[in-house]
């Protein structure tokens, strides 16, 4: 069969792929730049057109995150979308579904912040997503898409993902990937199904036990007892699930660390040294959490410098610092407040920072 | 017309002492021990059986399911 | 003591004597954690037999989020799902919008209901979810201790009002429950309570009742249940029984707010 290739933009990716890889439900709240994901949706109809997928437009992202708990505790495959006010609003739910171990997807189209900020794309919420923005202690599997393939591709994988570990699973993409248009190729059409996992509910039946979704263990040894069976599987999603791309870091003497947007300028920042002679590579981590910091450490006696890219004050930067334990400089340039920077004066600023003429 | 004749049997142990049935009672039937249960609760007990119709008044409100009601059923 | 009263227990026994009441298996024999006379027993225990005898326990999931009855998953013996506080009727759509087929119902006090949960409990009202919601109003804050409710009544005390509550400063008591009713996405709108056989027993049907209208696909099925709180009321329980019939009642009326037309 042909291959099926579509421009689309970011978000309309995010939403397509969800129809296609059997997504059963989507709650979310408008807010942009990432309202096309719900728009999408909606003209798709797929609830009554293509798959049965629910469509549901809720009364806040608090609400929205809520409605994906609940599908989500009856093994449904539940996804909601939000950009960074919203998602600060959903952080309570989000720490629930950690603490009672259910698989879901969110999306993240971030923009610049703090507050109300602005519409533009930003990084800046690094911290919230990788550290666990809400309560207690938990982490997401957190998918940093840079194209427009891999903001479509992310979604199957983190479902997929978030099923495996039952775990939530964020992609945490930007303003610029989202609004942005280029060619994608299409996956088939994967039918909806809900299995039996043992944990989900659905209805006590005369021959089991009642099952209950909760996140409550008001004893202290019972409680101890869950957090380390949740901190066992954040080991082995360690263990398993790192994932990051090099480019030309075989022979570079400064390596650039960048995920989604500023990762594409990064690979321009490399064509522009490389014809000044200053070889210089890059590690794209695609998975922020699980932080891809042992190869960060194996790569940081061969280097003399490691700039992070970023659309915000420097946040991945402590990531990359804890990973490479001072045996190399680490710096950070970027802009905030929804600008990205251009691959020339990313270029300059490296230059300044490391001292080379 | 013969009298309804019932029984409550209750569930000690799982008892709070609110007297909710005492209280709830048409008929008079149930009073509070003196003794305490494990958990250090009064609980009801029949004082008076002969009393008692099984109408489960008592079952309905206790907030603690603690009584199971018996009775006899009435011949057509 | 005139009788024995196992010699007489026997002899009624020999009678054919039989059982007209006991606890329903959709109660697990977890004792229930709620104080000595709480109204939540017999909330729960009567919405456990109506999912026994509709024979529906095994398409049914419950949802309770937090408050007294956060943990009501110990003592129902359903499926179910602990919620955030305030967020259960979101959740009960996620459960019921994927899950169309199955039974849904939230069990939900006056401070998740009719505060920190007001926008999710009008919008799934207003979007006619088809859910039963169970509402348990004692006026006070039972689980944190005793702090004041939305529904708390004028000059009531609490430990967050302990001069009692006073409109030009705590606001009044909120009955939400009748505002939903306005709402068309409500089918059936009505207040009850536990205290007295009798209300136990209109109480019963009118949770049948929301059970049944499920079926329908016609809106949400509100039953509000007015109950005490003897300990947060400083009260033994038949004193906080006898102080509810004279003070919440006629706050809060009990009765049908909202029945649905015959057709």
């Amino acid at each position: 069969m042909a291959e099926e290739i579509q421009l689309l933009k970011g978000n309309e990716a995010i939403a397509e792929a969800a129809i296609r890889c059997g997504a059963d439900a989507y709650f979310g709240y408008p807010i942009t730049p990432q309202s096309e994901i719900i728009e999408y949706l909606a003209q798709e109809d797929p609830y009554n057109k293509r798959t049965g997928m629910v469509v549901l437009q809720a009364e806040s992202e608090v609400a929205a995150i809520n409605m994906v708990y609940g599908a989500a505790s009856t093994g449904k495959k539940a996804m909601t979308s939000s950009s960074s006010p919203g998602m600060s609003l959903k952080q309570e739910g989000i720490s629930y579904l950690a603490g009672a171990e259910l698989p879901c997807l969110i999306v993240n189209v971030a923009r610049g912040g703090p507050g109300l900020g602005t519409i533009q794309p930003s990084q800046a919420d690094y911290f919230q997503t990788v550290k666990g923005g809400g309560h207690g202690d938990y982490n997401m599997i957190v998918l940093a898409p840079y194209t427009v393939q891999e903001q479509y591709d992310f979604v199957k994988l983190g479902f997929d993902l978030a099923f495996k570990y039952s775990n939530p699973v964020m992609i945490l993409s930007d303003g610029a990937i989202g609004q942005m248009m280029e060619k994608v190729t299409l996956s088939a059409q994967v039918p909806r199904e809900t299995k039996d996992y043992g944990w989900n509910v659905l209805g006590k039946s005369e021959n089991r036990e009642r099952r209950y979704i909760t996140s409550l263990y008001l004893q202290s040894e019972v409680m101890e007892q869950k957090n380390l069976k949740i901190q066992a599987k954040y080991a082995e999603i360690r263990k398993n699930e790192i994932r990051y791309e090099e480019i030309q870091t075989d022979d570079a003497d400064y390596i650039l660390v960048a995920y989604g947007i500023s990762a594409r300028i990064a690979r321009k920042v490399i064509r522009l040294a490389r014809a000044e002679g200053i070889k210089v590579g890059m590690l794209r981590p695609i998975t922020l959490w699980p932080f891809p910091s042992a190869r960060l450490k194996e790569l940081a006696p061969k280097v003399q410098g490691m700039l992070t890219v970023e659309m915000s004050a420097g946040q991945m930067i402590e990531d990359v610092r804890l990973a490479v334990e001072g045996a190399v400089p680490v710096k950070h340039y970027g802009r905030m407040g929804g600008i990205i920077a251009s691959p020339t004066e990313v270029f300059i600023n490296f230059k300044k920072l490391f001292n080379i003429a | 017309m013969a009298k309804i004749k019932g029984f409550v049997e209750l569930n000690i142990e799982h008892c709070k002492g609110c007297e909710l049935c005492v209280d709830a009672c048409p008929f008079d039937v149930l009073e509070m021990s003196a003794q305490v249960n494990g958990k250090g609760y009064t609980y009801p007990f029949m004082k008076n059986p002969e009393q008692c119709t099984g109408c489960a008044s008592c079952a309905l409100v206790c907030p603690d399911v603690v009584i199971t009601v018996y009775k006899v059923p009435t011949k057509q | 003591m005139a009788v024995d009263i196992e010699q007489y227990k026997k002899d009624l026994l020999a009678q054919g004597a039989e059982v007209v009441f006991s606890k329903t298996k959709n109660l697990t024999d977890t004792p229930f954690s709620y104080c000595g006379g709480c109204g939540h027993g017999v909330a729960h225990r009567l919405i456990m037999e109506v999912i026994e005898e509709m024979g529906i326990t095994a398409d049914t999931i419950g949802v309770a989020p937090v408050g007294c009855a956060v943990i009501a998953y110990e003592f129902w013996n359903i499926d179910a799902v602990q919620a955030a506080h305030g967020r259960a009727t979101a959740v009960a759509t996620g459960i019921k919008r994927t899950n169309p087929e199955k039974f849904v119902f939230s069990y939900q006090g006056d401070g998740d209901l009719a505060a920190i949960g007001t926008a999710e409990t009008v919008h799934t009202c207003n979007r006619g979810e088809n859910i039963a919601i169970f509402f348990i109003n004692n006026g006070i804050y039972g689980m944190t201790g005793g702090q004041m409710a939305p529904t708390s009544l004028i000059g009531m005390r609490s430990s967050t009002a302990p001069y009692g509550r006073q409109h030009d400063v705590h606001g009044y008591p909120l009955s939400l429950t009748n505002l939903l009713a306005e709402l068309p996405g409500t089918y059936y709108v009505t207040r009850q309570a536990v205290e007295t056989a009798a209300h136990v027993r209109t109480c019963k049907k009118a949770i049948r009742q929301a059970f049944e209208n499920q079926k329908l696909n016609k809106g949400v099925s509100l039953v509000e249940i007015v109950t005490n709180c003897n300990s947060g009321w400083k009260m033994t329980a038949p004193q906080a029984n006898k102080w509810m019939k004279e003070n919440m009642f006629p706050q809060y009326p009990l009765g049908d707010i909202k029945v649905p037309k015959t057709e």
